[in-house]
């Protein structure tokens, strides 16, 4: 083949069969090698960039704790995108933070960071992803929207917007991505409630 | 070739998204700020200067019936790549642009450069010829995303001008905004082109 190439130097490979399949295998090969390799080259970054950003939001939403509620995670039996990281001070808990989400967003999936202080009240939220309209639906992420749950106690707060005969005030023009979030917050809520017994036998412990 | 007038090209006379109108999409998709509009411009940049070394490279060994499935194998690849670094190494850029990065694939100003202009051309032109279009590209999203961000939210590459409760033309940053800003801006380059020539 390389002894026909230079004859045509300027002309372009025949498109006869075997060269197509030729010529498009090497290209795909060499493609897939490349990606292969710049796969394996970011993918400690990607990983480290996801675990900051939960250590980020368990930061803001939990009460000061000194272990790595990271490392200590685990899932909600039945639902395995719901996480729970229990946050301690001197192998003491003080709080927990669930990991959870809703799918009556506008776009997509909306993730919170819901944190909860050791009387199960909740301590702050943070939001992790959405893809809400801008300048309506992401107000969520501002303190006038966020901060009215804070040191709220899920058990006898209704966690519904007012037009839903609940206690929220909803972002104006942005109901749905409000409701989105009062139901990913009720979420987390169920989840811990859930779990509430094998919160209380490790406490003992 | 003359540097002067290659730059002009791409940025002015053949400027992809207001005298070509190619790869709207991500024009109109994510140019709800001047900074994603630079972002998803630079992005585009980085596949297109890749892709078209690569296809002016190997061009006289793709058979001329199979070119297009080639192309956008090495399109795709580069574009993955551009993902995946951008993903590890400017991850609040890479979550605002989103899906968009991905779609890069199909912006029709990478495989229009490859088909035109690349796999007709030297390295050394079409290496020249991806830098001056992808820089007309960035240039076009960084103007439509100011002009949409400076209306819509009253600030400018995330610093804001007006006071937070000051009410701005949400419209702006919303889709249809990007239809209209992006009409007002094609009109108004017309008018200015119009008078030089």
């Amino acid at each position: 083949m390389n002894s026909r190439d230079k004859k045509k130097e300027k002309k372009k490979l025949a498109s006869t069969f075997p060269n197509m399949v030729l010529v498009l295998t090497v290209i795909a090969a060499i493609s897939a090698l490349a990606l292969g390799f710049t796969y394996t080259a970011t993918k400690d970054a990607i990983a480290q960039v996801e675990v900051k950003r939960t250590l980020k939001a368990l930061g803001e939403v939990l009460p000061a704790f000194d272990n790595n509620p990271n490392d200590e995670k685990y899932m909600v039996e039945g639902d395995d995108d719901l996480q729970i990281y229990p946050a301690k001070t001197d192998d003491q808990p003080v709080g927990i933070a669930v990991k959870t989400y809703s799918d009556k967003g506008f776009n997509e999936r909306i993730w919170l960071m819901v944190g909860f202080d050791k009387d199960k009240k909740i301590n702050n939220i943070s939001v992790l992803k959405h893809k809400e309209t801008p300048g309506l639906g992401t107000k969520m992420k501002e303190p006038k929207f966020k901060d009215q749950f804070n040191g709220k106690d899920p058990a006898s707060y209704r966690l519904k917007v007012t037009k839903d005969s609940g206690d929220v005030d909803a972002i104006s023009a942005a109901t749905i991505s409000s409701r989105a979030f009062c139901d990913a917050v009720q979420r987390a809520y169920d989840a811990l409630s859930k779990e509430r017994k094998e919160v209380k036998d490790e406490s003992q412990k | 070739m003359n540097l002067k007038n290659e730059f002009v090209r791409g940025l002015i006379r053949e400027n992809a998204v207001f005298v070509l109108l190619l790869g709207m999409c991500p024009t109109l998709a994510v140019t709800g700020s001047a900074i994603n509009g630079m972002g998803m411009g630079l992005a585009s940049t980085a596949v297109l200067l890749g892709s078209n070394v690569v296809i002016s490279s190997i061009k006289n060994l793709i058979p001329d019936k199979v070119r297009i499935p080639a192309f956008i194998v090495v399109i795709a690849s580069f574009v993955q790549v551009i993902d995946l670094v951008m993903n590890a190494y400017t991850p609040d850029l890479h979550e605002q642009l989103g899906i968009f990065i991905p779609l890069i694939v199909v912006n029709c100003i990478i495989l229009g450069r490859a088909e035109a202009f690349a796999s007709k051309n030297g390295i050394l032109g079409s290496l020249i010829d991806g830098l001056v279009m992808g820089l007309g590209f960035t240039c076009s999203l960084v103007i439509l995303g100011s002009v949409r961000e400076v209306l819509g939210a009253g600030s400018i590459f995330g610093i804001k001008f007006v006071s937070a409760d000051a009410s701005t033309i949400l419209l702006f940053i919303l889709p249809p905004g990007a239809f209209i800003a992006l009409g007002f801006l094609i009109a108004a380059v017309n008018r200015l082109t119009r008078k030089r020539a």
